[in-house]
């Protein structure tokens, strides 16, 4: 435009524009952020408030929680894959629910093996490495072969169409994990050393919610160590940031990628084992579910961020179990716990609308 | 260029007609009439002005019975057991269980299977392609209230087919507001299950407080409101009413939620796995209280999942040692199902199935007019008539009186079995219910 002569009719298009738009988009902003600390404070009040008879014991807020907090550990892992995708290539790994299935579903059948001839129970710890061993090489395998078959070749391709691909994949996984497995839910073993409780701070936890969060915080780090620390970080943060300089720098990009993939599939295979422990089934749909829920988190957290990722996993497992039962029950609303769903998504659009990057993500509104 | 067009479009009215005349040509089993041809071969029917007009069956051609069951995925244990119930009536129409199929009226019967899916998105679409082909006489079906409530007894009801449900028990479906005039049931009505399962709890275990979670189905809703209803009304009290998604896994918080209201009983009368589920997570939440799941439940899915956690839990059922009673059933028809299968039952509805074939027997054989050429002519508003008049018949699932609602299991045995010694594959098959009543409709709330 060649506007160096109009410099004054410019001036009034801003200030016209500052006038007209930021005000009201101010007052709006304003008005919701008033309401919705109202609801959620008279809510809460209400809830904590009731009777004493129908008022939740600590004893029941402190289960929610603890439930909360290692669910929100497992949608943290698997966030994680689809944050790295996204940092690295810039598009959403759809198929990734199914990566974390794969691997879950695999590990089963060594777990039901080493459950029938007794192996589990008689050395746990090895039973469940090598449990844990093939469910991160089943999802890193699945990963890897993704990103060759569905995603390289689509690499300069506008951005919507490895979407729709990913999208395709998810299904196709899906399907073939129903064709080799059934579509029937399978018992998944837990070793008897993680049933019962462990006493902390004096309170009872259970053993394997304890374990979840403990595997997930260590994987998280080790995680953090790479991206941050090693050579390998180094070149992937240098490709999130320009592909092609990254290139020039002499970097090998697809390697990049793939090692992205591998972190990925790992963090998927071990959130796919704490997941079948945790809820002792397996089937082929159970990707779907968890892989909403993680995709959800990264974006509440600011999608290619890590420490966004694991923040917004836990955020959003504490508001799923947290959310309906301290929110609803002092407004008398039948069945609060059907609602989680509605509560979360309720969190994420208001994120979005206060903080478009999300939580620590940058600021800016991303378009996919 | 012009003459491209007219072309092109002349080629597509030819393609267009020639696809409609290979359509309408392969109609060759049985014919509706409408009219002059039914009027005047049947002589007693006058086709053409009764409403739905007639099926037309020509000499040795078969009758045609739809089945819209659920025959695959998580439910189809429960449809494959009704279908094989409805083959052994059509074997059972000489007299004898032997793998020989039978004839009525001359002619012999055959299935069209389709798919309800267990959902009203196939029970639309499986009642769809049935209504849609005129040989259809009547369907067995649907498996799952979803897929019939509002979506495929609309459908038949609209076409004059009869819909003779052998395991649908949602109260909405035989309700005054919503009952479609083509539809009815050998299965029981879940107003009777609830209203036995509420007695269980309240009266034999002495348990005064319960807590329900049913997911978004009709059956686990219609259930649910029933036993609610039926325990209020007792003098207990229901702590908490609670909803889910038959897909969630992580029913962790929720449980939490319900246990802080120490309910004494905990009814979740769902599928499995959502049912195998929680009972698993609710059995480390709540130790203490009694769990009780409903026939949807009682499967070998259930055992598989829950495995240790399962024992212990209670799930009702219609209660099979009645009918095992019976010796045509125990010796007879069982062995029969085996040779057919080859397994135990896994569903406990092929006897409803089976019953319903033969009251659909019955009535075709009041009303079919035979042309003395060897067809048939089935007037379809008068077969409706006669089934719904069927009373004191003795099927294997009892005395069998339709309702004016399309109730036809009046009175009903409930049973409560207490896991492992469940009557499916995987528990105990030869199991006897912990405790067992029987309720006539006219009973219940």
């Amino acid at each position: 435009m060649a506007n160096a002569t109009t410099p004054a009719r410019r001036t009034t298009a801003v200030r016209m524009s500052a006038l007209e738009r930021l005000p009201i988009r101010r007052i709006i902003l304003t008005v919701l952020s008033v309401a919705i600390a109202a609801f959620v404070i008279v809510g809460s009040y209400k809830t904590l408030t009731l009777p004493a008879g129908e008022a939740y014991t600590w004893d029941t807020w402190r289960g929610i929680i603890v439930r909360g907090v290692s669910q929100g550990a497992i949608f943290a892992l698997i966030a994680l894959g689809y944050t790295l995708v996204y940092g690295i290539l810039r598009m959403i790994n759809f198929a990734h629910g199914e990566v974390f299935m794969m691997g879950a579903f695999t590990s089963f059948f060594f777990a039901d093996a080493y459950a029938k001839s007794g192996f589990l129970n008689r050395s746990p710890v090895t039973a469940l490495l090598i449990i844990f061993a093939v469910a991160v090489a089943t999802s890193v395998g699945v990963a890897v072969l993704l990103e060759r078959v569905a995603y390289r070749p689509l690499r300069n391709a506008p951005r919507l169409v490895p979407l729709i691909t990913a999208i395709g994949a998810s299904l196709f996984l899906q399907q073939t994990a129903r064709g080799f497995f059934g579509t029937n839910t399978q018992g998944y073993p837990r070793p008897e050393v993680l049933d019962g409780t462990w006493t902390i701070l004096g309170f009872p936890v259970d053993r394997i919610r304890v374990v979840v969060l403990v595997v997930s915080l260590i994987s998280m780090g080790i995680l953090q160590y790479i991206v941050a620390r090693t050579k390998t970080g180094k070149s992937m943060r240098a490709v999130a940031e320009d592909q092609e300089i990254a290139s020039l720098m002499g970097i090998d990009v697809n390697r990049v990628v793939v090692k992205t993939f591998v972190i990925g599939g790992i963090l998927a295979g071990i959130a796919g084992v704490l997941f079948a422990l945790t809820f002792e089934s397996v089937n082929f749909f159970m990707g779907v579910r968890p892989g909403i829920s993680a995709f959800t988190a990264a974006v509440l957290g600011g999608i290619g961020s890590i420490g966004g990722a694991a923040l917004g996993g836990f955020t959003l497992g504490v508001l799923q179990a947290v959310g309906p039962p301290l929110l609803l029950t002092g407004f008398n609303v039948p069945s609060p716990f059907q609602l989680e769903d509605v509560v979360t998504f309720s969190v994420l659009v208001l994120v979005l609308i206060f903080r478009p990057g999300g939580l620590l993500g940058s600021g800016e509104a991303e378009k996919v | 260029m012009k003459h491209r067009r007219v072309l092109r479009l002349l080629a597509l009215v030819a393609v267009l007609s020639l696809v409609g005349a290979a359509c309408s040509n392969d109609d060759t089993g049985g014919e509706e009439t409408g009219g002059a041809t039914g009027g005047a071969t049947g002589g007693a029917v006058d086709c053409a002005s009764v409403e739905f007009g007639c099926l037309e069956v020509a000499s040795g051609e078969p009758i045609t019975i739809g089945t819209l069951l659920a025959i695959s995925g998580d439910t189809a244990s429960l449809g494959l057991d009704s279908q094989a119930g409805a083959q052994l009536a059509i074997d059972y129409l000489d007299g004898t269980l032997d793998q020989v199929d039978g004839q009525l009226l001359g002619h012999d019967v055959q299935l069209q299977n389709e798919d309800d899916g267990c959902s009203a998105d196939g029970g639309q679409a499986g009642g769809q392609a049935l209504a849609a082909d005129p040989s259809i006489l009547a369907v067995i079906g649907t498996s799952c209230s979803s897929a019939a409530l509002g979506v495929a007894d609309k459908i038949f009801s609209d076409k004059g087919i009869l819909l003779i449900s052998p395991s649908n028990t949602n109260p909405g479906l035989t309700s005054e507001e919503a009952h479609q005039p083509f539809y009815l049931r050998t299965a029981h009505n879940d107003k009777i299950q609830g209203a036995i399962v509420s007695d269980f709890v309240y009266t034999e275990q002495g348990i005064t407080t319960a807590a329900t979670i049913n997911d978004e189905s009709p059956y686990a809703d219609g259930l649910a409101a029933a036993f609610r209803d039926n325990f209020e009304a007792a003098g207990g009290t229901i702590t908490a009413v609670e909803a889910i998604n038959s897909a969630d896994t992580d029913f962790g918080a929720l449980l939490e939620g319900i246990a802080n209201g120490n309910p004494g009983a905990l009814y979740f009368p769902d599928f499995n796995p959502a049912c195998a589920l929680i009972a698993q997570q609710a059995a480390d939440i709540m130790p203490d209280t009694l769990l009780i799941g409903s026939d949807g439940c009682l499967a070998t899915d259930f055992l598989e999942t829950a495995g240790d956690a399962a024992n212990g839990v209670f799930a009702s059922s219609p209660d099979l040692s009645v009918f095992a009673n019976g010796d045509f059933y125990k010796n007879e028809f069982i062995p029969a199902y085996k040779e057919l299968v080859g397994t135990d039952p896994t569903a406990v509805f092929h006897a409803h199935s089976f019953d319903a074939m033969n009251i659909l027997f019955d009535a075709v054989e009041s009303v079919a007019v035979d042309n003395g050429d060897g067809s048939l002519t089935i007037p379809r508003q008068a077969l409706r008539d006669a089934i719904f008049a069927t009373s004191g018949y003795q099927g294997i699932t009892g005395t069998i009186t339709c309702t004016e609602l399309g109730d036809c299991a009046t009175d009903v045995t409930i049973g409560v079995f207490e896991a492992p010694g469940w009557p499916v594959e995987g528990g105990e098959p030869d199991s006897a219910p912990v405790f067992s009543e029987t309720k006539s409709l006219d009973q219940v709330l």
